[in-house]
């Protein structure tokens, strides 16, 4: 259980760092360390340089920008769970931190590493699809920006280039008042990885009517979906509707089969799990006052 | 690669390998084998130090990444040698250890949770120690330990006049 050698090198800005990046095929980027780690001391992984960006300061902070809230790929997983600004505008990332590993790996993992990482059951790869985040990107060429629904390509594995780095993650801030968020996982023990996740928000007007939802399902593809379920809105999101509406989204998918749980059992569960996010979602957003939203 | 490092309040240095974790350094350069090698791959808990006063596993960090933090380690939290921290002797008193193996990795967990609040719920101090394996005790008696950690801590923070056990006897007259 010990690396095999390697260069360290620690890049004083992002152009350096992707510089070094592009100019070296055995190099990789470490941030939080929190999965390359363990997968270099496997020797999983064998790089012959590691470029560390945990401490460039363009890859810090959480800012709210209109219509979005933009968080700097390096924020500390343990950071995000406890900012003020993601509780207030994007719940759905606050309330699936506690669930990212274990508070110690969430003080040093970052939110743009468990992205780079793409494992198709991570819970903030999933956020990211279900919420039509923007992926944005440093490169040598200056920067760019690709939709997560574009980023994720399959397990381990993104559409992100050689010589690139993701700076930030922007994501969307709903205008509704009425919002809420709903999230369930299986897995086989609390914080292990999902077999199944589902997430949901829902907005509804003053009368409990739904405004705008998206739902998401991890663990069960081979990179987190997000579901259509658009036949929603303008409905009271009563139970049949709901029903109706999920079935009809995760008929056609393709689920993964493996040692811990079948295909067929991750289908069933992720029906199950999705309905019950998008009920927890309805009564939280019910849970807010009409007329207290402004 | 040259290193400095600041380790229980004192700034050390060492001349390590990249590769070399923050785990094997403070065991084999600077002899500190509180923190320990379980499964080396970040999964146990048991290599857990503080980095600036959080826990993070010291197996998962190489030590040329680990310059500019506070580094606090089992050997660091004893207020004098020969004597134990709240935390450490509430673990003795309540029996929340058996081999030892993962105790400084728990102590360190909870040592963290308590500096951020004396009245943690049993689900806040189960989620502190949720990343710590211990195959021995069944976690009871580990709960235990930080229950009675906090309510020493809690009632050693007190003001006479406002002791629980003041106040019931003022309220019994």
């Amino acid at each position: 259980m010990k690396p095999a050698p390697f260069d360290y090198v620690r890049p004083g800005s992002l152009a350096e760092a992707c510089e070094l990046l592009a100019g070296d095929e055995d190099a990789r980027l470490i941030a939080g360390g929190q999965t390359l780690v363990p997968m270099l001391a496997m020797r999983l992984a064998r790089p012959a340089r590691l470029i560390d960006i945990l401490r460039l300061p363009e890859l810090a902070g959480i800012r709210a920008e209109k219509g979005a809230v933009v968080v700097g790929a390096t924020t500390r997983q343990a950071v995000a769970e406890r900012d003020p600004t993601i509780a207030a505008h994007v719940p759905m990332l606050a309330r699936v931190l506690p669930w990212v590993g274990h508070p110690p790996t969430r003080n040093r993992g970052t939110i743009g590493g468990s992205i780079a990482n793409a494992d198709p059951s991570a819970e903030i790869p999933l956020v990211t699809v279900t919420l039509g985040a923007d992926i944005m990107l440093a490169t040598p060429d200056g920067p760019k920006s690709i939709a997560a629904d574009d980023f994720f390509m399959g397990p381990m594995t993104t559409s992100i280039g050689q010589g690139e780095c993701i700076g930030a993650i922007r994501f969307p801030v709903w205008p509704h008042k009425r919002i809420g968020v709903g999230f369930f996982e299986i897995s086989a023990r609390r914080s292990d990885f999902a077999f199944v996740a589902a997430t949901a928000q829902v907005a509804l007007d003053e009368e409990g009517r739904c405004l705008a939802v998206a739902l998401g399902l991890g663990g069960v593809g081979d990179r987190p979906l997000r579901l259509d379920v658009s036949s929603l809105v303008g409905t009271e999101l009563d139970a049949a509707d709901m029903k109706d509406a999920v079935h009809a989204a995760s008929s056609g998918i393709d689920a993964m089969s493996d040692l811990h749980a079948s295909a067929a059992y991750r289908r069933r569960v992720a029906v199950t799990l999705c309905i019950r996010a998008l009920e927890q979602a309805r009564a939280e957003a019910a849970a807010n006052p009409a007329e207290a939203a402004r | 690669m040259k290193v400095e490092l600041r380790i229980n309040g004192v700034a050390r240095s060492a001349e390590v390998e990249p590769r070399k974790t923050l785990l094997d350094t403070l065991r084999e350069n600077f002899l500190l084998n509180g923190a320990h090698a379980g499964c080396e791959h970040g999964v146990c808990g048991a290599c857990t130090v503080l980095i600036d006063g959080e826990p993070v596993r010291s197996c998962l960090m190489f030590a040329v990444q680990a310059d500019g933090y506070e580094i606090t380690t089992i050997e660091g939290l004893a207020p004098v040698p020969g004597e134990l921290s709240v935390i450490q002797d509430a673990f003795c008193e309540t029996h929340g250890l058996q081999c030892g193996y993962c105790t400084p990795g728990m102590i360190l967990a909870a040592h963290a949770l308590l500096q951020r609040s004396v009245t943690p719920t049993r689900e806040d101090i189960v989620e502190a120690i949720s990343g710590n394996i211990c195959r021995c005790t069944g976690y009871g008696q580990i709960i235990e330990a930080v229950q009675f950690a906090a309510d020493r801590m809690r009632v050693a923070n007190t003001p006479r006049a406002n002791a629980p056990a003041d106040k019931s006897e003022a309220e019994a007259k």
